[in-house]
């Protein structure tokens, strides 16, 4: 039917093959670099919220949000989430009574580090209300934990393709459990400062003393507070407090995907339907 | 629009004609659309509605992130931060942003490496060539100072290294880089300065993209085999070509939306894959991050701009020749400009009178390797400068300037061209033969 097929059909593929090369390779090895020394000490976990499909476990983020307020705010701020959004769809979900409550309860330990919150005449800091962010906290310079799982990319995919990254995410929660679970138990003094090793941070010694034991917390779901659990769960409510509306996007990206999908079918028929006298084939 | 002949718009009613005496602009548009297109463009002449889309695309999601986001170095970071969790839908709007520079560059680098190979920059279509080379640097430098709004780590280290490029240039180098930040180190000033052009910038490039339209509907588009389209008579002319609508628009449309589903699925399921985690850290003037590495749209340039370091002979030799003012930093600055300038020459250095190469047997190996070395700036742009990656750095950069400098030029006078078609219409009939039962049912 066409006489210069195997010629031209080379040429074509040549010609496909360096440009479609060019683009896979290009976004590939680009995205897999930067960390890629760091990955064989962290282990892959499967948490709910990873891949198309995955959703935040509405409970998990209430345990986790447990282990932060015991364990974590002591020395951590959550500086960018503002309280109320514990009862957003798509996260934890408090009922707003309780959110009212837990705000309450909120204390600020680092005044310096939050005076948007002073009130000249009395003097003293106002009490939090629910749309107020978490307080920011850098009593012991240790970082806000709002962003962290976005922050630190443990694998970019697990074997440096990078393109699973879709399935597995970047492996910031997993960092967060990493580091939570990587005490070996040694210390070093330097300069006065004590360090805590531990084999996921980078450089191998931590300022931060080991937060988590097991048992650091009751919950009241019954739910196992092993070291790895609770460590599973803070990691869990930090991915929330990273990225929450990770949910609606999802949503977003399947309703978009799905249209456009259907929308390309139309358009792929009736391109076809037009080009057909040109091109000489017969119409249906 | 002068050129291919084709029939014109002509007012009928008392009120178009009344219009088109004082403002044709229906007849422009009626122009626009109807302009004769060679019927025989493939797939890769999609991807010029595609950077359309992308333009509008950036700028309007764009002049809805500034409604929300604060150009100050205290602030910048949280109004982000502020978008992605109060504005409604605002972490949308932001993902579409940042991700659609990528599309963007997909897509340019798409654009360009087309007209690379089917010799889309020749005689008469230097001056589009030309415009899209600035079009391809302004879209870098709004891309770049994009970047910076965020204010994360990379941000800032990026915007550090990039301006500190300014200050590789011998004697005049530190008061122009001072200059550009509007201080001695990216502060507060920079960050309004680059917020400044980041929002002008593109406005810019939708002018240009008027004139590079303008430019190629006067000249006509090229085409896969490189023959022009026969402008003899209307008869022939329009054996050659269809109008752009429908048969373009539709066709591209499809395209374009097959591109956005891809697109969607990044947005939606992965919208950080693209971008480097040390950004969702504030900016800190303290501590410098492990790795700083540009978008990966910027690589193959920068793997350019490292490849020359001081151990390399050619630098040698600059530094000696003109008395150590050339060093290793500012040839490398020289040699990452150098490399798109000698890109932007492509129609001067060309010397074949084929234009596709579809018809030059050895171009086409030479393009072939071309492209790969792209591909492996690209990558190399990311690694570390140690061990054997600054060896393939040069290399790769070492083929980039002779692909242009001597190839091209070469290849002209010792490559025999395959005989081309008669005309568009015959190769398009060649693609597609008509059957002989039903051809006087088609016509």
């Amino acid at each position: 039917m066409r006489p210069r097929l195997s010629e031209k059909g080379s040429i074509d593929m040549i010609k496909k093959f360096t440009l479609s090369a060019l683009t896979v390779l290009a976004l590939t090895f680009s995205a897999g670099v930067a960390t890629a020394e760091e990955d064989s000490k962290i282990e892959d976990i499967d948490f709910s919220f990873e891949g198309p499909f995955g959703t935040y476990d509405q409970m998990q983020l209430q345990r986790g949000l447990q282990v932060y307020t015991e364990s974590c705010a002591a020395c951590h701020g959550l500086k960018f989430v503002p309280i109320r959004t514990l009862s957003d769809p798509g996260g934890p979900q408090l009922p707003v009574e309780q959110m009212r409550a837990y705000t309450a309860q909120l204390s600020v330990d680092d005044i310096s580090s939050n005076l948007n919150l002073w009130d000249p005449e009395t003097e003293e800091l106002r009490a939090l209300t629910p749309s107020d962010k978490f307080p920011a906290n850098n009593s012991v310079n240790a970082p806000d934990l709002s962003l962290m799982t976005k922050a630190r990319a443990a694998f970019r995919g697990p074997y440096g393709t990078g393109i699973n990254q879709l399935f597995k995410g970047i492996g910031g929660p997993e960092y967060v459990v990493g580091i939570l679970t990587g005490y070996t138990g040694e210390e070093k003094e330097e300069a006065g400062v004590t360090y805590y090793e531990n084999h996921v941070f980078p450089g191998g010694w931590i300022a931060m003393p080991p937060p988590l034991y097991g048992d650091d917390v009751e919950y009241i779901d019954g739910s196992s507070t092993e070291l790895e659990a609770e460590a599973e769960d803070i990691a869990s409510f930090l991915t929330w407090t990273a990225e929450p509306k990770m949910m609606a996007r999802k949503k977003m990206g399947f309703v978009a995907v799905s249209l456009l999908i259907l929308l390309s079918s139309l358009l792929y028929l009736t391109n076809k339907r037009i080009w057909a006298p040109v091109k000489g084939k017969k119409t249906a | 629009m002068s050129g291919i002949p084709h029939d014109h718009y002509e007012p009928k009613t008392g009120a178009e004609k009344w219009l088109h005496k004082r403002l044709p602009i229906v007849a422009l548009l009626h122009s626009t659309l109807t302009i004769p297109t060679p019927k025989n463009l493939n797939w890769m002449w999609i991807w010029g509605i595609v950077l359309a889309f992308t333009l509008v695309m950036q700028i309007a999601t764009g002049i809805t992130l500034v409604m929300h986001y604060t150009p100050q170095v205290d602030l910048a970071f949280s109004s982000v931060e502020h978008i992605m969790r109060n504005v409604n839908g605002g972490w949308a709007i932001r993902y579409i942003h940042a991700n659609g520079a990528s599309l963007f560059f997909l897509a340019v680098y798409m654009h360009i490496f087309r007209g690379l190979y089917y010799g889309s920059y020749k005689s008469p279509r230097e001056i589009t060539w030309i415009i899209g080379m600035l079009i391809y640097l302004m879209m870098m430098g709004t891309a770049f100072m994009g970047y910076v709004l965020p204010w994360g780590q990379m941000s800032f280290w990026g915007a550090t290294v990039i301006t500190g490029l300014f200050g590789a240039i011998p004697l005049i180098g530190e008061p122009i880089q001072t200059w550009l930040l509007g201080g001695p180190a990216v502060d507060n000033a920079t960050l309004n300065r680059f917020f400044s052009l980041h929002y002008l910038l593109p406005f810019v490039i939708v002018g240009l993209v008027v004139i590079h339209i303008w430019a190629f509907h006067t000249t006509g588009n090229s085409n896969p085999t490189g023959v022009e389209v026969r402008r003899t008579s209307k008869k022939e002319a329009a054996a050659d070509t269809l109008p752009f609508w429908p048969y373009f628009v539709i066709k591209d449309f499809f395209a374009l939306v097959v591109i956005l589903v891809v697109f969607f699925a990044v947005v939606g399921f992965m919208p950080n894959y693209l971008g480097h985690p040390d950004n969702y850290i504030e900016a800190n003037a303290l501590a410098t991050p492990a790795h700083i590495v540009p978008e990966w749209y910027f690589l193959p340039f920068y793997a350019i701009l490292r490849a020359f370091t001081a151990d390399v002979w050619v630098v040698q030799i600059a530094s000696f020749v003109t008395g150590g003012i050339v060093d290793a930093k500012f040839f490398g600055v020289l040699a990452m400009f150098g490399a798109i300038a000698v890109m932007a020459m492509a129609p001067w250095l060309d010397t074949s009178s084929t234009r596709s190469g579809k018809y030059r047997p050895m171009f086409k190996w030479w393009f072939a390797l071309l492209a790969i070395d792209f591909v492996v700036l690209t990558w190399v742009g990311a690694r570390p400068t140690e061990g054997i990656y600054p060896y393939i750095s040069l290399i790769g950069a070492a083929y980039w300037f002779g692909y242009f400098l001597v190839i091209l030029p070469l290849l002209g006078i010792i490559e025999k061209p395959l005989p081309l078609p008669e005309t568009i219409e015959a190769d398009f009939n060649a693609h597609h033969p008509k059957d002989a039962s039903d051809a006087s049912a088609a016509e």
